[in-house]
């Protein structure tokens, strides 16, 4: 277990130097940052001197290594528009981004298993027929247009939900300030969460009909019936656990991929989360933020993936993590 | 009365532009106690009857006609409940491959006792002590520690054992083992086989065991069927058909067993394949084969008739049978 542990953890600091060196390279590459910092009223000396200060006239593994031994510190740059580290500014954000994100995942899994499930025992029914077409919609339709048509009708034609914004949010530690507290937060994160979820819900509901599928024409499922176990036991415990392994490995990566549509999602909502911060960043050419933004959503993805890989094992008699690190 | 009768049982196929008759018409019976054995190649419908029996055959298969009265209840007409009270209760099934049969994510005392309460009123404790009287009985030692075992940690023939003992859980009336020993190793085919033979013998409880191995079925039977191309050939004492087979395929499967051949001779074979089910020439299925084949034999399906101790559906013993009598009136 521990030497998998150390495995899988050496496995994530790999990917993280990947990702910070493309995250790094995409810094030359996005325009002049002075231009940002100073304007175009400084003479050209000046902006020599300053680039000259800021390292900026260095070679690209200089720069690069400086960068990597400051991040290694928890110093990823300051923002130019907020002239305050960048990280600060994220992790100001951050909580908004995974509240929302938590909230699609607790709709996602809510939902997926039992319509998956019942797709997958009934397929003929009218009802599978239904939700199988909706899922191909929900698959098609890009989540900025859902997000507008939910606002639409939801908040400006039966005004049951608000449109924008985190309403009333209590804080909670540090940064950390969340919507679960008050009625009003609840109604704020409903319509975010829905709109995240609504690519995610149908692949997932697809994948787990389509696993169960094939899990109830396997022997052991046979097997079962011909012992006489109730039905709902057959499902829900000899055929779901089967089905539900390969979908924790799809499903963590897809909370990773979640992270990132949140830009969509925050922007039409005006959440104040990471991903609404990545675009006015983007928007401001603030260089230091969107390579942070980057190694933060790159770190994400790691973390959750090793976690689920974890998980994977524990959940998986077959898989032993004690002996998976020799 | 018998524990089971099978009538006139047919089951079809509906593949995509045809339907296939998978069994055509097969009735027997199996007293109380009795183990009955049923060979055959491949695809002759050995497995599906036994399936069938369970009425574990499942889409696009289905039972066209006939019946399955097991103490007087036709299963194939029974409510899904009483059906999944009879499963694994009154009549309990051995699958071919344990490697895939057990459920890889749950113990195996969780699927002992699951099958326990399912049928009884018991206590998690009280199913778990009866779980382990009965892997006692197949031989498998520590079984306190096997019941909190995966799976995939036991071997292939302790997997099997592991079956036998959930078939035995609730002292069915009836076992149906489906080709029990053919994933196995044969080095512990025999000694599943000897098991399987020892328990139903002690607890009384009815066999059918459906096989490929005709020296199996002669040393754990005591009658036999013979199937090809879904029907029943050849019916009777296990001990008759075969010291003397009576049906021309039975006795083609009798002389191609290695024993039937002296060392270093050519093994005898039946020759050509059995017929897929989907092209199964016009009169006896087993008339490409034959070699007594005749005009009648290639137009018309023998009916299965009763000669002596033995049932055999074959022209050519009809027309011997018939030939036998005359002589013998006339004498």
């Amino acid at each position: 277990m521990f030497a998998y542990l150390v495995k899988r953890v050496f496995q994530a600091i790999a990917v993280m130097f990947v990702i910070s060196l493309i995250a790094f390279a995409i810094q030359g590459n996005l325009g002049d940052p002075l231009r940002e910092l100073v304007g175009q009223s400084v003479s050209e000396e000046v902006r020599q001197q300053l680039r000259d200060e800021l390292g900026l006239n260095d070679s690209f593994m200089t720069q690069y290594l400086r960068f990597a031994g400051n991040a290694l510190q928890g110093d990823l740059g300051t923002s130019y528009f907020f002239k305050e580290p960048a990280l600060d500014v994220i992790m100001k954000k951050l909580p908004a981004t995974l509240e929302l994100v938590l909230g699609a995942t607790i709709i996602i899994i809510g939902l997926s298993i039992p319509l998956g499930v019942y797709t997958a025992i009934k397929p003929d029914s009218i009802l599978s027929r239904i939700i199988m077409g909706l899922s191909i919609i929900g698959i098609s339709v890009p989540v900025f247009l859902t997000a507008i048509l939910m606002i639409f009708v939801f908040s400006v034609n039966y005004g049951w939900f608000p449109s924008f914004g985190r309403g009333d949010v209590v804080h909670v530690w540090g940064y950390w300030e969340t919507n679960f507290a008050t009625a009003d937060g609840w109604m704020h994160i409903i319509l975010p969460s829905i709109a995240l979820a609504s690519i995610m819900l149908p692949l997932f509901v697809r994948l787990i009909r389509a696993e169960m599928m094939e899990v109830l024409q396997s022997e052991y499922v046979k097997y079962a019936v011909a012992k006489g176990i109730r039905p709902w036991r057959i499902y829900f415990v000899h055929a779901l656990k089967n089905t539900l392994l390969p979908v924790i490995t799809v499903g963590g990566v897809q909370i990773g991929t979640m992270v990132a549509y949140t830009i969509l999602t925050e922007t039409v909502f005006q959440w104040p989360g990471m991903g609404f911060m990545f675009l006015e960043a983007v928007n401001r050419v603030d260089t230091p933020l969107i390579v942070a933004y980057l190694i933060v959503v790159g770190f994400i993805f790691v973390v959750t993936n090793t976690i689920v890989d974890l998980i994977y094992g524990l959940v998986n008699p077959t898989v032993n993590l004690a002996r998976m690190g020799a | 009365m018998s524990l089971l009768s099978v009538r006139d049982l047919t089951v079809k196929f509906a593949m995509r532009d045809e339907t296939v008759t998978a069994l055509n018409g097969i009735s027997f019976d199996v007293a109380k106690g009795e183990r009955l054995g049923i060979v055959g190649e491949s695809g002759a419908g050995k497995s599906i009857t036994g399936f069938a029996l369970m009425k574990l055959i499942s889409r696009p298969g289905y039972v066209d006609r006939g019946e399955i009265l097991l103490d007087g209840e036709d299963v194939v007409k029974m409510s899904d409940q009483r059906l999944r009270e009879l499963r694994g209760d009154k009549m309990s099934m051995i699958f071919q491959d344990p490697m895939v049969t057990l459920n890889p994510v749950l113990t195996i005392g969780q699927q002992m006792v699951e099958t326990l309460l399912a049928h009884r009123k018991l206590s998690r404790e009280e199913a778990r002590q009866i779980a382990i009287v009965k892997l006692r009985e197949v031989y498998i030692n520590s079984p306190e520690e096997r019941l909190d075992q995966y799976p995939h940690e036991l071997s292939g023939g302790m997997r099997q054992r592991i079956i036998i003992a959930i078939a035995l859980l609730l002292d069915p009336e009836l076992i149906i083992a489906d080709e029990p020993t053919t994933a196995l190793d044969v080095t512990i085919q025999a000694d599943i086989m000897e098991l399987l033979l020892e328990l139903c013998q002690s607890n009384k409880v009815g066999l059918i065991l459906i096989t490929h191995d005709l020296g199996v079925v002669s040393q754990m039977t005591e009658r036999t069927l013979v199937m090809y191309a879904g029907r029943i050939i050849e019916a009777g004492r296990t001990r008759e058909i075969i010291n003397d087979p009576q049906h021309p395929y039975t006795q083609g499967l009798i002389n191609a067993l290695p024993q039937q051949t002296l060392p270093g001779h050519k093994l005898r074979q039946i020759p050509g394949n059995m017929p897929s089910l989907t092209n199964i020439p016009p009169g006896c299925p087993f008339n490409p084969r034959c070699e007594y084949a005749t005009d009648l034999c290639r137009t018309r399906i023998p009916e299965i008739a009763q000669y002596g101790e033995v049932q055999v559906a074959c022209h050519e013993v009809q027309r011997l049978q018939a030939e036998g009598e005359r002589q013998e009136q006339n004498a």
